[in-house]
């Protein structure tokens, strides 16, 4: 067959191939082959040589930015301690999960094993998904603090399955007391994209690391932050320490002392119970802030990993405006609290203390009365102040001209805005003809003057400020308040009152409690220490019902203001309780309890713990029993978390607009009786014309 | 020669000059498994060095068939393996994956695998039957390209680009080197540059096109397919002149290197062995290779010289491209480099070439001897 083959080929073909020819061409080709051979191994060996000899330098450092992980120990926070030393703000030890989820493989896998790993619920699933979704770059993303042993183990030996996840041992900020220094304290977080790009320090995106986000923790960052330590290991590919190869320990940041008084602060604001209110205790003596609260509150320790969104949700629908810092934020109108200031302010303007007015239930001004709360017949300074007759003040008032009241309400601080680190302060209006030309256009008219006196229409203040003006009348001088402690002005100077005057003023505020005046049912049970004040009822809307009726948004605010002892003010207090009806109702048994625990705790622990029992325990654990029902109730269904900015705003431009007198045409008579003190006789109330407050509106758009 | 006289004969006649570079590099081999393995024999190193003493074994007892009865197999085994291929195809296509070995219960076979081998050994065998007169002849192209087209078409279906281009590499040396046309390679290299960037688009598959567009920017992607290439060239780099020492790689110890003790074993051994280490590896290659070509060229007859020379440029193939592909000269290839990286199926292929080659050795002394 192949003969046959070979016959036909080699007649077509033409060329005739011997195999002597092959031969030959097969010692060439080989030579040739062998030569590509040598000739690429050649290659090989020069190519090798270039990258292990003359790029030797450039691989060994990468090799060893490989082998070599550097990484940050976030440095312990300052500690923020009350005057007594006491932690108000500390660092606890714990197990922590981070994840970077730049460094994810399989996002859905990861988070869906973490979650199994730490038993997550489908709500803080849901969440972490959430805070996943929101990062940018490098930024970790905290995925649990707190970890047991056992979970922390369970993380630690699965992740070469999960890159991107870091376990760590650090520290965790912690409040102890919770709520209750949310609004004076403020709190951390991890620092979001926009702070990390104002600030490109590789500390922010370190996974654990906190910045303060609000009030003193954001003032003082700087102070608090310290300097990280760091830790070089070796780690697998995976990102699994082989071994520590050295460390540099961080240096903690330094410590802030406060002039408040921790124990107090936590008192008043559980004492505060289920209202909606602000405490705020000053020092008479050195003006030093000894409690700033306002309740309800957030907690702090839940921030600091980042808000969920049922925690959120529960956040803006509380009526209570959790978010509001009342004390410096919330703009109240004083009420009849204002009556020991214009007691002094008459007396500058020369009216006489034992002047005697009549009260026959109200006053006509032109075609207008304005009605009293009760008949109170003869009074002179002290019994006005002591029994809150509104005719009394209406009466001088008129006389004197609201202007010569306004300056003395300035000067007992109404109105000012106080040198404090942390939230920005609110600071009102105190009236007077020319503000009211600014804003309205509209000239002051007697009814603005007869309204202002009894600190209704247009005047609106802070608690702070109503604690620094009792502290002011309480001592006699122009105290000024602070919050770091050892900082106090040496002396404040003496205010421009005669002993006599403050003498009136301090009688009819003795009065109110001790003597036959609006507030005698909160009389400290303390022996000869006693307590002078001042309750206060302040409109929100139209008189619809008076005092406790009609729904919560629509009842009066309560106010309270007291100093004591009365012998020698130490303590003055505001307590501004929103829409708790008469001022003599919510406030002053407050701030008669949070003063007893100034002078015997043990007696005012006492009588708070049994009041928690009707109300569900402590506030902390009042907003778990809440979570958990939204949790029930809501799952995963809550909108989405704003982003870290709009928290943060939300926080910082809280307000209760309800206070706020925004109509012109306040030609308003409606006014506030305290509670009907046994003895006299109410006057029907004029419920002709309507308060034009705006109705309250809630102060954080959802998100 | 008083030495030889006093070693018996049957150990003297062994192929000694090749047996011991060759074992040199496999107990090196071991050596870099044993410590890509964090100091341990299992589960590489061992299992390295017993399969080389097997396989060794196997080769030293293939160089002793005789050539008329390698010659008579040819066609038969051919014939074996592919039907063995077409079985995997069907067995992949039934359990639904790409499956390319037989499970034959004590190890497994990749027919594949055997086909390097075979595919020379039946060019061989075809160019030695043809008439020298007919190899210029285009028409008996035809058959010599369906005896490639089949085995190899199976092989890259699989799809195995890699052991694909190693079968079609084996057959096209033995057809260079038969002695057809230079015109006719000038012609095929030409077409295969015009066809290149048309199968690129259209024939491979997206992740090969992937390793192609890595391999010619690792940066580009440098968590992904990148990775491998510059994980390695940064062991091999970091090495330097005399590598980090034995058991210090910290690139393979610490897995930033990829596949460290089979396709990236080379740069395994180059982290801790240096430059040194790596001529070393090239040395030895270099030695084998030249004893494969001289065996070739020193052999009797048109057969023997065929498949002596289209073993070696197997193992030639092995080597090149995974040395080219661990210092970044190709893209990145499933192909092992052989006596070093641990791998059953390889060692077997590369012993199967040596064993073929030293019984070419051992057919030229004989022929020799018969002719003197």
């Amino acid at each position: 067959m192949l003969k046959a083959l070979r016959e036909r080929f080699s007649q077509t073909t033409g060329k005739h191939i011997t195999s002597g020819q092959l031969a030959n061409s097969f010692d060439r080709r080989a030579m040739l082959i062998g030569a590509v051979q040598g000739g690429l191994g050649l290659i090989l060996a020069g190519r090798m040589t270039w990258i292990a000899v003359f790029e030797n330098s450039k691989y060994t450092m990468l090799s060893e930015s490989n082998r070599v992980n550097l990484s940050l120990i976030p440095p312990r926070r300052g500690l923020i301690l009350d005057r007594f030393g006491h932690t108000l703000a500390s660092n606890r030890t714990e197990y922590r999960v981070d994840l970077i989820p730049e460094r994810m493989i399989d996002a859905d896998a990861t988070v869906t094993q973490l979650g199994n790993l730490l038993s997550f619920s489908p709500v803080e699933l849901q969440d972490l998904r959430d805070k996943i979704e929101k990062t940018r770059g490098s930024q970790p993303v905290e995925v649990k603090s707190g970890l047991s042993t056992d979970q922390f183990a369970a993380v630690s030996v699965r992740l070469p399955d999960m890159p991107g996840v870091i376990p760590q041992h650090g520290f965790k900020r912690d409040y102890p007391t919770g709520p209750a220094v949310a609004h004076l304290i403020g709190y951390v977080g991890p620092a979001s994209a926009k702070d990390y790009e104002m600030d490109k320090n590789p500390l922010l995106v370190t996974p654990g690391y906190k910045i303060g986000k609000d009030g003193l923790e954001k003032h003082f960052e700087t102070t608090l932050r310290g300097e990280p330590g760091a830790r070089r290991t070796e780690v697998t590919a995976s990102g699994r320490v082989v071994r520590d190869l050295s460390m540099r320990e961080d240096i903690p940041g330094k410590p802030i002392v406060l002039t408040i008084d921790g124990g107090l602060q936590d008192f008043a604001a559980r004492r505060i119970g289920l209202e909606s209110a602000a405490v705020t205790v000053i020092d008479c003596v050195t003006g030093g802030i000894l409690a700033l609260v306002s309740m309800p509150a957030f907690d702090p320790n839940a921030f600091a990993g980042g808000i969920g969104r049922l925690q959120w949700k529960m956040l803006n629908e509380d009526d209570h405006i959790p978010l509001l810092n009342k004390a410096l934020r919330g703009l109240y109108p004083p009420g009849s609290t204002m009556k020991p200031m214009a007691s002094l302010a008459l007396q500058i303007a020369d009216v006489s203390p034992e002047e005697r007015i009549n009260c026959p239930g109200g006053y006509q001004s032109g075609n207008r009365y304005f009605r009293c709360d009760a008949v109170h017949g003869l009074m002179n300074m002290r019994q006005a102040i002591e029994r809150s007759c509104n005719t009394y003040f209406w009466t001088m008032a008129h006389r004197v001209g609201y202007d010569a009241i306004a300056p003395v309400a300035r000067q007992l601080g109404l109105g000012q805005q106080f040198d404090l680190p942390g939230a920005a302060q609110r600071y009102g209006t105190v009236p007077d003809a020319a503000w009211k030309m600014r804003h309205y256009k509209q000239a002051w008219t007697v009814a603005d003057s007869l309204n202002a006196s009894i600190g209704q229409g247009y005047v609106s203040v802070s608690p702070l400020q109503l604690a620094v003006m009792t502290s002011r009348i309480a001592s006699g001088r122009n105290l000024l308040p602070s919050l770091m402690h050892g900082q106090a002005a040496a002396s404040a100077a003496a205010l421009p009152f005669t002993a006599d005057q403050l003498r009136v003023a301090h009688d009819g505020m003795f009065n109110v409690v001790n003597g036959s005046g609006t507030a005698t049912a909160s009389k400290l049970q303390l022996g000869d220490i006693r307590m002078a004040g001042k309750t206060g009822t302040a409109q929100v809307r139209a008189l619809v019902a008076r005092g406790g009726g009609g729904d919560w948004k629509s009842r009066d605010h309560s106010l309270f203001v007291c100093y004591a002892p009365t012998e020698a003010p130490r303590y003055a207090m505001s307590v501004v309780v929103e829409h708790g009806t008469f001022g003599a109702r919510a406030a002053a048994p407050i701030a008669k309890d949070v003063m007893t625990y100034l002078f015997d705790p043990g007696k005012a622990w006492d009588s708070l713990l049994a009041m928690e029992k009707n109300w569900g325990g402590t506030p902390s654990q009042r907003m778990d029993a809440r979570y958990k029902a939204y949790v029930a109730q809501y799952g995963t269904t809550a909108p989405k978390v704003g982003d870290d900015e709009a928290v943060k705003t939300a926080i910082s431009t809280a307000e209760n607009v309800s206070a706020q007198v925004e109509n012109p045409s306040a030609v308003v008579t409606t006014v506030r009786p305290e509670e009907p003190v046994q003895g006299a006789t109410p006057a029907r109330s004029s419920a002709s014309a309507p308060s034009p407050s705006p109705a309250p509106a809630p102060a954080i758009a959802p998100q | 020669m008083k030495i030889r006289d006093l070693i018996p004969g049957p150990i003297a006649r062994q192929p000694w000059r090749i047996i011991v570079p060759l074992t040199a590099l496999v107990f090196f081999g071991a050596a870099v498994l044993y410590s890509a393995a964090g100091g341990s024999f299992r589960p590489w190193a061992l299992s390295h060095l017993l399969r080389y003493f097997v396989f060794l074994g196997m080769a030293l007892v293939l160089s002793t068939v005789r050539r008329d009865q390698v010659k008579l197999i040819a066609y038969p085994l051919y014939g074996v393996v592919l039907f063995l291929l077409l079985l995997v195809e069907a067995m992949g296509k039934i359990s639904g994956g790409s499956q390319r070995w037989l499970n034959l219960g004590f190890m497994t076979l990749q027919p594949s695998e055997l086909m390097k081998p075979i595919i020379v050994l039946v060019f061989a065998r075809f160019y030695d039957d043809l008439p020298p007169s007919m190899t210029a002849s285009w028409k008996m192209l035809f058959p010599a390209l369906g005896l490639l087209a089949l085995p190899a078409g199976l092989v890259i279906l699989q799809p195995d680009l890699g052991t694909g281009m190693a079968i079609c590499f084996g057959a096209l040396m033995v057809i260079f080197l038969a002695g057809l046309p230079t015109g006719w390679f000038v012609t095929g290299a030409a077409a295969a540059a015009l066809a290149a960037p048309l199968a690129f688009f259209f024939a491979l598959h997206d992740y090969q096109r992937q390793r192609v567009f890595v391999f010619l920017d690792p940066a580009k992607d440098p968590l992904g397919t990148g990775y491998h290439i510059l994980q390695s060239s940064i062991a091999i780099g970091s090495g330097g002149m005399f590598g980090k020492g034995f058991l210090n790689g910290s690139q393979s110890h610490l897995a930033y290197l990829p596949e460290s003790h089979t396709d990236f074993a080379f740069a395994t051994m180059a982290e801790e062995w240096g430059l040194l280490g790596g001529f070393f590896v090239l040395l030895v290659f270099g030695l084998i290779l030249r004893w494969g070509m001289n065996t070739a060229r020193r052999a009797p007859d048109r057969f023997s010289q065929l498949l002596a020379a289209g073993m070696t440029s197997t193992i030639f193939f092995y080597a090149a491209i995974n040395l080219s592909m661990v210092m970044g000269l190709a893209p990145v290839v499933g192909i092992p480099l052989p006596f070093v990286s641990h791998g059953g199926s390889s060692m077997m292929t590369t012993m199967i070439c040596i064993g073929m080659i030293m019984g070419v050795e051992r057919w030229s002394k004989r022929g020799g001897r018969a002719l003197s």
